[in-house]
């Protein structure tokens, strides 16, 4: 019996966590397919009448309003500059956390720690200095200077995941494929990196997101359809007087809904990754 | 199938200096098998000869190519790890033939070898497993296995049996011999069990801090130890080892018990010498429960202090001047603590070592 009540009232905490949780972003989905008034009603309207598409038409410049966003662009923008910058982040990232899990070198330790406090360092903080650098660099408005920022931002995180997956693994596991016939190089990328692979999918999917979802820095450095992302897009539909709710909930889930589909596909080597424990011998 | 030359190999970590100029020759086909205490270089000595570890200073040669500086892949050398390194991803049957399909060698001849090697190894059934269903036996078989697979010139053993368990490892033991002799190749074979060390070695070289003590046959090192920790560490129980000195062709112990020098030492010590008295339990056995001839027994009184049994024999345990003995006892009776027995000693079976270097003495 006793049982049964703390099951029933951890069902309804999890309940409440979860709505906490959920709504708000249920409710930016749900306000994407309905009209202004609609979402701004008092009393709230929950139960939306009618969904459509019109928040979506208008956003393209297909519908009767014509307010239209170069959503498109600033879609290609956030894609070419979160992927660029997630391929080099891991790229550099994976050769360092391998250099950290397996070599020897002086200040190692500082090094690393350096790295970790790095993240303690808030974004925004930098960006001042950054937004000097970058423009008598002359790479403000240019998707090169915010890829840079975030391959940064990223390389930190990459290397302590990926760090983790390293030591995991046996270091006589390459030695042995060395011996069998492998040069240092194909021992790390036939056994290695295989076997560290759900820990880099990982720091990828957190790095991909980093970008993806980055606002501060990137209102800071952008400034037209050159290399103005997403989120900062999103700010197009604020004016003076008005608030387009409808339209930044419409365009929030085409923010949300790549990154979900994302993480879907990379979820199960994530959940593999975590279950590979059993593999020394 | 090659010899192997070690001609002065140096290993140092900084400055710290962990194998110090060893120097060894072994025959083509020969089982050589490296035992010391942990710590003692011989891991190192064996991950040089691979390739893992870079040499200091030296020269090794495997057949008529010096490696010094070849990467382990060219050295045409296979590995059995302690933990098997078996690779977590891949089946049995791809950890068997991944030295082949990196070699590119044609499918039709991988598929060929992996069979005949896994035929040699009774793992036949196993091939599309992952290394995660085996049992540690298994595991220890599909690592030799892909040992075979390639043909190499040489073997390496990193201590492959010490994480199986003790029934276990003398099956292994057995198999590792056998493979030997079906395959027949240079094996070097590393352990800290001088038990393996004896039964599967063609020749033992026992190290210690870095530096090779012995070479030689398990018999000859087990009859003839060069020094006494070659004599402490080789056999089972170890070595009884009392101080003494030197009194008209007698050793006299601290409390002033006498045990005669070996026939073939006499003259060979000086009065007054300073030695160890050395002493395998098997020569030294309670009267009547004894393998030792009357003509060449030295008697002794001693108190015992316990017994153990070992089944056909047991060990009892008694002391010289203070000294723990340990002695075996043939068709055993129960022994009770603090027992007065006669203890008849093979004389002429004991050794001598230098007090202060503990080298043997005559031999």
């Amino acid at each position: 019996m006793n049982r049964n009540v703390s099951k029933v009232l951890s069902w309804i905490a999890t309940f409440l966590l979860m709505m906490v949780m959920c709504v708000p972003g249920l409710w930016v989905v749900l306000s994407a397919f309905r009209p202004n008034r609609e979402i701004l009603a008092k009393p709230a309207i929950w139960w939306p009448e009618k969904l459509s598409l019109d928040n979506f038409r208008t956003m393209f410049g297909l519908g009767d309003e014509q307010v239209a966003i170069p959503v498109a662009d600033y879609f290609s923008n956030s894609m070419i500059i979160a992927l660029t910058s997630t391929v080099i982040a891991l790229a550099i990232g994976t050769a360092g956390g391998y250099s950290f899990a397996r070599f020897r070198f002086p200040i190692k330790n500082g090094l690393f720690l350096g790295l970790m406090l790095s993240r303690a360092v808030p974004g925004i903080a930098l960006s001042l200095p950054v937004f000097i650098l970058w423009s008598k660099l002359g790479i403000i408005d240019a998707k090169f200077g915010l890829i840079v920022v975030y391959v940064a931002l990223n390389i930190p995180f990459t290397i302590w995941l990926t760090d983790g997956f390293f030591r995991q693994i046996p270091k006589e596991l390459s030695e042995a494929a060395q011996v069998d016939g492998c040069t240092r190089w194909q021992a790390f990328w036939k056994i290695e990196f295989k076997l560290a692979g759900p820990g880099v999918a990982a720091a990828g999917v957190f790095a991909f997101l980093t970008s993806w979802n980055e606002y501060a820095l990137a209102s800071q450095l952008t400034r037209s359809t050159d290399s103005k992302t997403l989120p900062v897009g999103l700010m197009d539909f604020t004016s003076q007087f008005t608030l387009d709710w409808a339209g930044m909930c419409a365009m929030a889930v085409i923010i949300i809904v790549p990154a979900l589909v994302l993480t879907y596909i990379v979820q199960k080597h994530l959940i593999a990754g975590l279950s590979f424990g059993g593999m020394k011998g | 199938m090659a010899s192997i030359e070690l001609a002065n190999i140096i290993k140092r970590y900084g400055n710290l200096e962990v194998v110090c100029g060893i120097n060894l020759a072994i025959d083509h086909n020969e089982f050589i098998v490296l035992v010391g205490p942990s710590g003692c270089g011989k891991s190192t000595t064996l991950r040089m000869i691979a390739g893992l570890e870079e040499i200091s200073a030296g020269k090794i040669s495997i057949g008529d190519t010096v490696v010094n500086n070849l990467p382990p892949r060219k050295r045409n050398v296979s590995m059995v790890f302690q933990n098997y390194a078996l690779y977590p991803h891949m089946t049995v049957a791809q950890n068997l033939g991944f030295g082949l399909v990196i070699a590119k060698q044609p499918e039709d001849v991988v598929e060929a070898r992996v069979k005949e090697a896994a035929s040699i190894l009774g793992i036949e059934k196993m091939l599309e497993r992952i290394p995660a269903e085996l049992s540690g036996g298994e595991r220890q078989r599909v690592a030799m296995g892909r040992a075979i697979v390639r043909h190499p010139q040489v073997f390496l053993f990193d201590e492959p049996l010490s994480n199986l368990d003790a029934k276990l490892r003398v099956l292994m033991r057995t198999e590792i011999k056998k493979l030997h002799q079906q395959v027949k190749t240079t094996v070097v074979y590393v352990t800290h069990d001088q038990v393996e060390a004896m039964t599967l070695a063609d020749r033992m070289v026992v190290m210690k801090d870095g530096r090779i003590e012995q070479v030689g046959t398990p018999m000859e090192i087990f009859s003839h130890p060069v020094n006494a920790f070659v004599a402490s560490f080789i056999g089972s129980p170890p070595m009884n080892q009392i101080p003494g000195q030197i009194v008209a062709n007698q050793v006299r112990f601290a409390d002033g018990t006498e045990v005669p020098v070996p026939a073939r030492l006499v003259g060979k010590v000086t009065e007054g010498e300073r030695v160890i008295y050395g002493l395998r339990a098997d020569d030294i056995a309670p009267e009547g429960h004894s393998m030792t001839k009357a003509q060449s027994a030295a008697k002794l009184q001693l108190r015992t202090v316990l017994s153990e049994s070992l089944g056909a024999e047991s060990l009892v345990f008694t002391e010289i001047s203070g000294q723990e003995i340990q002695a075996k006892m043939f068709h055993p009776r129960p022994v009770v603590p603090n027992e007065q027995m006669t203890f008849l000693i093979d004389k002429d079976k004991a050794h001598l070592f230098n007090a202060q270097s503990g080298e043997a003495l005559g031999d």
